[in-house]
C-alpha cells in the first residue's frame, strides 16, 4: 500500500510499504477513506519530538471501512464504517474505567522509554513516535487498529467522511480543553491560537456556556475564521501588547480561563519568545513556551490554565510565582479521545456544529509530502488539509477558491 | 514477613560487606601460612620482605576475621552456609529481585491464573515452559546462555488460596532458584497489589549475573518487564506490539 512515512527533519515521503496485518486478538484492519493533517503532525515534521524513525508511518486522524477484525473484536463487523480515537487504549486498566483513556496503562510497547522519560507512560498513539509506542500511522491506505473493540466510533451514512472525520482528535481536542475550563455562566475565556484546536476550542466554550471568547493568533485568514465561524472576538498578537489588551476588553478583571492551543513552538514578538528560538535551534531547550506564558500573565486570579496544545519536554523561563500568586489551576494532557466520540457525535448529528467548516484543502494522498509543507508555511489559507487514498488529483484546486471567497 | 512470603530465612540478612566468606578450615590455614608468610618477611627485610610481611598479615586478619576481601569481589564463599530444609538458596548467595505492579483485577483472578504455572511463560520472558506434573510439582525450562536451556524441577512450599504462592527448585538444580508472589488488594478498589520476589543463585555467582547484565538479562529489569506482560495480559488480554506492522523503508 502507499503510505505517507517520515524521513527525516522537514522530510516526508509517499512510499510503498508492506500492508498492515491483524497483530493481536483486539486488531482491526481499516480501509482508509479520509485522513487528515493535524497542526501537532508539525512538531513531528520540525524535528521537535524526540524518537520518531525515518520509515515511520505518521497521521493520527482518519477514519474508514472495516476489512478484517481480530477473533476478539465482537461488536465491528467487514464493510462498518467508523472513526478511530488517535489515543490507543485498552479499555480496561484503572484509568481507562475512570475515562481517562490517554493514560492507558496498557497500549504502550514503549512504556520503559516513557518511564525513563516521564515518570509514568500515557497511552500509545497513532504515528506519534516511539516514546508512544511507535505505532504506524493512517496517513496511507490501510491502517491496523489495535483494541479496535474499544477504539472506534460508528458513524451514520447520512453524515460525510468530513463532517465526522475529527471526531478522532481536534474536536474533542478543542472540546475537553474547554471542558478543562470548567466554564461558568458569565465567563470570559480567552485560546491563543487559531487552528484547528483553537477553532474547536472557541465552538466548544460557546457550547458549554462562555459569555464571551476572546482568540489571539496572527495570521488574518485565522482571525476571521474564529470570528465568522466561531463567534470570537479576536486580537492579532503582532500588532497588540496581549495581556494589556486582554485586561482592557474584560474592564480590568482578566479571563476567567485560558486555552493554549499552539503548544511547544510558539511564535512571538517579545523577548521571552526571541530567547526561546535562540535556545531551542541547538536544542538547549525542547518547547517554546511563549504562548503558555503570555497566558499565565493573562489569566485572573483563580483561573484556569488549559493546555490542549502540546508539549514535548523541557520548558524554560515559566513564571512559577505568577501561577502561585493568582491561585492558577492548570489542566492538560492528552484528549481522553474515546469519552468525548459519542457526546460530540450527538452535537454533529443535532446541527450544533458542523466540523468540515475548518477544512481548507482536499488532496489525494499522494500529495501529502507538499501538502505538510504548506500547512507550515500556512500558506494558502491552509487551515486543514485532508487527505483521500485514491481521489484523482484536480488540476486547480477549486476548494481553495471556495474557502477563500467565503471569508 | 520473610517466612510467610513462603521462601524461609534465605531472604534475610544480605549486604554486609565484613560478612564471614572463609570457611573454616580455610581460616586456620590462613592463619598459620600467613604467619609463617609473615615472620620469613622480616628475616629477610628490605622492600620484598616488607611484601611478604603486609601479605602474611592480610592472609592472617583474613584468618581471624573469616572474612576476605578478594572472594567479595568475585562473589565467592567457602563459609558454611546453613541450610534449612525451607531454603533452595543459601541466604548469603545469589541474587534476589523484588518487583510490585498492581493490577485492576481481583486477587483471586490473579492467584487462580499464576497457579497453573503453565500460565508462566505467557508473561515470564526467560521462560520456555512450564509442565505441571502434580499439585505442588512440576518441570520448568528456561532459556540459557548461547541459545542453550537450563532445566529444573520445582516444588511449592507455601500457599494460601487467593493470598500467596512460594516455590522452590528441589535438588540437583543447575541454577537453584526460589520464588514467591503475594496478592494484596489495593486501597480504594485500585485493583489487586502483586508482589513478586525471586532469588537464584547462577553458577558463577555474582560474575555470572554481572555477565548476564552485559546480555541484557539485567534481573531487576526482566522481572519489571515480565509483570508488565502479566499485568498487560490479565488487564488487556494481550501484550501491545508493534512487530510485524507495516513501515517504510529505513534510511
Amino acid at each position: 500500500m502507499k503510505a505517507l512515512c517520515f524521513n527525516g527533519t522537514n522530510d516526508v515521503r509517499i512510499e510503498t510499504v508492506p500492508d498492515p496485518k491483524i497483530l493481536n486478538s483486539r486488531d482491526a484492519i481499516l480501509k482508509i477513506t479520509t485522513t487528515a493533517i493535524c497542526g501537532s503532525d508539525l512538531h513531528l515534521y520540525d524535528g521537535f519530538i524526540p524518537m520518531v524513525k525515518p520509515g515511520d508511518i505518521l497521521g493520527h486522524e482518519f477514519m474508514g471501512e472495516v476489512v478484517e477484525v481480530g477473533k476478539d473484536v465482537h461488536n465491528l463487523n467487514v464493510g462498518e464504517r467508523v472513526v478511530i480515537p488517535f489515543t490507543i487504549a485498552c479499555g480496561r486498566c484503572f484509568y481507562c474505567e475512570h475515562d481517562m483513556w490517554s493514560l492507558c496503562d496498557n497500549s504502550n510497547p514503549n512504556a520503559e522509554t516513557a518511564e525513563a522519560m516521564y515518570g509514568y507512560s500515557g497511552s500509545g498513539l497513532f504515528g506519534y513516535s516511539h516514546i508512544y509506542g511507535g505505532y504506524a500511522g493512517g496517513q496511507a491506505e490501510y491502517v491496523r487498529v489495535p483494541f479496535a473493540d474499544v477504539g472506534h466510533q460508528k458513524v451514520p451514512d447520512h453524515l460525510t467522511d468530513e463532517q465526522v472525520l475529527f471526531l478522532s482528535d481536534i474536536f474533542p481536542t478543542g472540546y475537553m480543553a474547554a471542558e478543562n475550563c470548567n466554564i461558568k455562566p458569565g465567563d470570559t475565556v480567552a485560546v491563543w491560537g487559531c487552528g484547528p484546536v483553537g477553532q474547536f476550542a472557541i465552538k466548544s466554550a460557546y457550547l458549554q456556556g462562555a459569555e464571551r471568547v476572546i482568540a489571539i493568533d496572527r495570521f488574518p485568514d485565522r482571525l476571521r475564521l474564529a470570528e465568522r465561524f466561531g463567534g470570537a472576538e479576536t486580537i492579532d498578537y503582532s500588532d497588540e501588547h496581549v495581556v494589556e489588551r486582554l485586561k482592557d476588553m474584560t474592564s480590568g478583571r482578566g479571563p476567567d480561563s485560558v486555552i493554549d492551543a499552539v503548544g511547544m513552538e510558539a511564535h512571538g514578538y517579545t523577548p521571552d519568545a526571541i530567547y526561546d528560538r535562540v535556545m531551542q535551534a541547538p536544542r538547549m531547550i525542547t518547547d517554546r513556551a511563549h504562548a503558555l506564558r503570555q497566558a499565565i500573565q493573562a489569566c485572573r486570579k483563580g483561573g484556569t490554565v488549559s493546555i490542549p496544545g502540546v508539549y514535548g519536554g523541557i520548558v524554560d523561563k515559566l513564571n512559577m510565582g505568577a501561577a502561585f500568586g493568582k491561585g492558577l489551576t492548570f489542566k492538560m494532557g492528552q484528549t481522553h479521545v474515546h469519552k468525548y466520540m459519542q457526546p460530540l457525535l450527538d452535537h454533529i448529528k443535532l446541527g450544533d456544529i458542523d466540523p468540515s467548516f475548518i477544512i481548507s484543502h482536499r488532496l489525494p494522498l499522494e500529495d501529502a509530502p507538499e501538502a505538510y509543507k504548506m500547512f507550515k508555511a500556512k500558506k494558502d489559507g491552509c487551515t486543514k488539509v485532508v487527505l483521500k487514498p485514491g481521489m484523482t488529483r484536480q488540476p486547480e484546486s477549486e476548494d481553495t477558491h471556495a474557502y477563500a471567497a467565503a471569508r | 514477613m520473610a517466612n510467610r512470603l513462603g521462601i524461609g530465612k534465605g531472604f534475610q540478612h544480605e549486604g554486609q560487606n565484613t560478612k564471614t566468606n572463609v570457611g573454616e578450615p580455610e581460616r586456620v590455614v590462613s592463619v598459620v601460612a600467613g604467619s609463617a608468610l609473615a615472620l620469613f618477611g622480616l628475616s629477610r627485610g628490605k622492600l620484598p620482605g616488607l611484601a611478604l610481611t603486609l601479605l602474611g598479615s592480610e592472609a592472617i586478619r583474613r584468618g581471624v576475621t573469616g572474612h576476605c576481601y578478594i572472594y567479595d569481589a568475585v562473589g565467592a564463599n567457602t563459609a558454611t552456609t546453613g541450610l534449612s530444609d525451607q531454603v533452595s538458596v543459601p541466604h548469603d548467595a545469589g541474587i534476589r529481585v523484588d518487583k510490585s505492579i498492581t493490577i485492576n483485577r481481583s486477587a483471586e483472578d490473579l492467584y487462580r491464573f499464576w497457579r497453573n504455572f503453565e500460565n508462566l511463560p505467557h508473561f515470564m520472558d526467560h521462560l520456555k515452559e512450564v509442565k505441571v506434573q502434580d499439585n505442588t510439582h512440576s518441570h520448568w525450562v528456561a532459556k540459557g546462555p548461547l541459545d542453550s536451556s537450563i532445566e529444573w524441577n520445582a516444588e511449592i512450599i507455601n500457599e494460601k488460596p487467593g493470598e500467596l504462592i512460594g516455590w522452590r527448585s528441589m535438588d540437583g538444580a543447575s541454577v537453584p532458584n526460589a520464588g514467591s508472589v503475594q496478592f494484596k488488594p489495593a486501597p480504594g478498589n485500585r485493583g489487586t497489589e502483586v508482589t513478586v520476589s525471586l532469588k537464584y543463585d547462577p553458577p558463577a555467582g555474582k560474575i555470572g549475573a554481572a555477565v548476564a547484565k552485559l546480555f541484557g538479562e539485567e534481573p531487576d529489569q526482566q522481572i519489571s518487564q515480565d509483570l508488565r506482560r502479566f499485568k498487560q495480559v490479565m488487564e488487556a488480554g494481550e501484550v501491545p506490539t508493534t512487530q510485524g506492522q507495516s513501515v517504510g523503508r529505513k534510511v
